[in-house]
């Protein structure tokens, strides 16, 4: 097509937060503590976006505003174009962007497995024959199909997070938030999840991952740290462990890698710094050991 | 040791008695605990265990978890028994000091004792053989006609499902916080009654609290996941009334005409 006269075209983006601010207001307080302080931000479509910082950062509040369970007090966020305070468009929204929370246990709301997963579609309004077709098929996509009758107190964390996953995928969405899905869960349990998370982006899924592990966010395709309400970096996971005296500074723990990475370079052992997956790692010192 | 409790007493099966609408059986229950109440003589009662007898051979429930549900209450029926059978005038077969006991005593005692146990193992067989799931589905479904004069039929059935889901959460959370006062040197199980509910206090007010954060988070997951009241709200569980259900229905309306006859018209 006529490439030469057509402005860049803005990339495809399913998120879109102007100048958001929000303000938490405790009775008896004085001032009001200001969560989020003027961020904007664009997550583009199918994209794998992970957002840490340290307790308190904001990052949390970020998320439930892009759900429009919380409101922002100023600026804008829009998803797909629709704008959170519109409330003929509150349903619409909180189907494309759902979000999976910290609790495992408390947000499954049946005591039967398959019950809970159907939650999400009843609220929808969707006919039964087709509930039934969306539960399966997102049981099978966490692997929980063979457990869909049981009842959730008797299964493991993990278990429990991939259920409410199934939960929201049942209602079809675009995007997903994960608010420190694996904070509450055990290696096994953290390892089932990430890799499900990585499994539905690869589908096409949109995935906004709120965590505290560095190991975690190493698998996105952009990482956003958080501090003090502000984004304080934002780039590819290259682009962001390259600047390791930076995240110290910001009190963030620095991944595996990239701790290995910057001792070896201290002694002299010149690693790229782009070694930031483990992978990459292994393939560098092997080839590393055969140089020497 | 709280992980393994049961919900209820549902015994899971696959049965005809298992399978059958909710709705039917709830309503079928009801229907019978009445028709418990127009029986008259032995007879009648002969009818009715046999009636029962052979839903619960249907429904492969073990004899042993029949009669579980008749523990909590077995006091409550041996005072009936031996009040009428004591205390009622008539004719004495026994008599020693103020106490006689009398034939009518004698007749009215087993008339009672029977109609209570009939009554539990009754409501019981409905216990059984539904899921707590179901039965509040049910209960949605039946009430659902008086939304229009304001009952709230779909909230009241979130609020029993909720529950039920929540109670092994609470019971675990009860356990933890039990064991971290314990680690504290909180003393559960010594001293008077009045002293032990008082050592109760350290348990319930975290208890309280933590139930109060769930809520929290879990109004957030439900909001989260479109849930907005019951308008508008499919289930997957469509509830069906099969041939089966009518026939269950044709069986309970036989029985209660049986009765009727037998203890009124002849």
């Amino acid at each position: 097509m006529n490439q030469g006269f057509s402005a860049p075209e803005a990339p495809d983006e399913i998120i879109r937060i102007e100048h958001m601010t929000y303000e938490y207001k405790r009775e008896g307080d004085q001032a009001a503590y200001v969560a989020v302080n003027d961020v904007s931000l664009s997550i583009e479509r199918g994209s794998f976006v992970a957002i840490i910082g340290r307790n308190g950062s904001g990052k949390s509040t970020l998320a439930k505003c892009i759900n429009a369970l919380l409101l922002p007090a100023s600026g804008k966020v829009y998803v797909n174009g629709w704008d959170t305070t519109d409330e003929a468009r509150l349903w619409q929204i909180r189907q494309t962007a759902g979000m999976v929370f910290q609790n495992p246990d408390n947000q499954l709301v049946s005591s039967i497995v398959e019950d809970d997963v159907a939650f999400g579609p009843e609220n929808l309004g969707i006919d039964p024959p087709e509930i039934r077709r969306r539960v399966d098929r997102s049981l099978s996509a966490v692997n929980m199909f063979e457990e869909r009758t049981k009842a959730p107190h008797l299964l493991s964390g993990g278990q429990k997070q991939r259920i409410a996953i199934a939960g929201v995928v049942a209602m079809k969405p675009e995007c997903i938030i994960f608010d420190e899905p694996t904070a509450m869960l055990d290696p096994n349990g953290r390892a089932e999840v990430m890799k499900i998370i990585e499994r539905l982006n690869r589908e096409g899924i949109t995935i906004l991952l709120i965590t505290h592990f560095m190991d975690e966010a190493v698998r996105a395709d952009r990482v956003v740290i958080m501090d003090d309400g502000r984004i304080a970096m934002d780039g590819t996971p290259e682009m962001i462990f390259a600047h390791s005296d930076e995240l110290r500074r910001l009190d963030m723990t620095v991944p595996f890698t990239v701790d290995l990475a910057d001792r070896l370079r201290r002694n002299d052992i010149p690693v790229p710094q782009s070694t930031i997956h483990i992978q990459e790692m292994v393939d560098f010192l092997c080839q590393y050991k055969s140089e020497i | 040791m709280l992980r393994d409790i049961t919900l209820g007493q549902y015994y899971p099966g696959t049965s005809v008695i298992h399978r059958l609408d909710p709705r039917l059986k709830i309503v079928g229950t009801f229907i019978f605990l009445i028709s418990l109440f127009l029986v008259r003589n032995f007879i009648g009662f002969g009818i009715a265990v046999g009636f029962l007898a052979l839903q619960i051979a249907i429904s492969r429930v073990p004899l042993s978890f029949i009669f579980k549900g008749l523990k909590p209450v077995f006091l409550i029926i041996l005072f009936t028994v031996v009040v009428n059978m004591f205390m009622t005038r008539g004719e004495p077969i026994l008599q020693w000091w103020i106490i006689s006991l009398t034939k009518e005593g004698l007749y009215r005692a087993g008339f009672m004792g029977l109609r209570l146990v009939l009554l539990i193992i009754g409501s019981s067989l409905l216990t059984l053989t539904t899921k707590p799931i179901s039965l509040t589905d049910g209960i949605e479904k039946l009430l659902s006609p008086f939304r229009g004069v304001g009952l709230p039929a779909h909230e009241l059935a979130m609020m029993m499902t909720i529950a039920l889901r929540f109670i092994p959460t609470l019971l675990e959370e009860a356990d933890k916080i039990m064991k971290a006062q314990m680690a504290r040197g909180a003393d559960f199980e010594s001293g008077n009654l009045l002293q032990r509910a008082k050592s109760l206090i350290p348990l319930l007010v975290p208890l309280f609290i933590s139930a109060f954060r769930i809520a929290q988070d879990l109004a957030m997951a439900m909001e989260a996941r479109c849930y907005r009241g019951g308008d508008a709200r499919t289930r997957m569980h469509a509830m069906t009334f099969s041939w089966r259900d009518a026939v269950a229905a044709i069986c309970l309306v036989a029985f209660v005409a049986v009765i009727v006859v037998q203890s009124h018209v002849l």
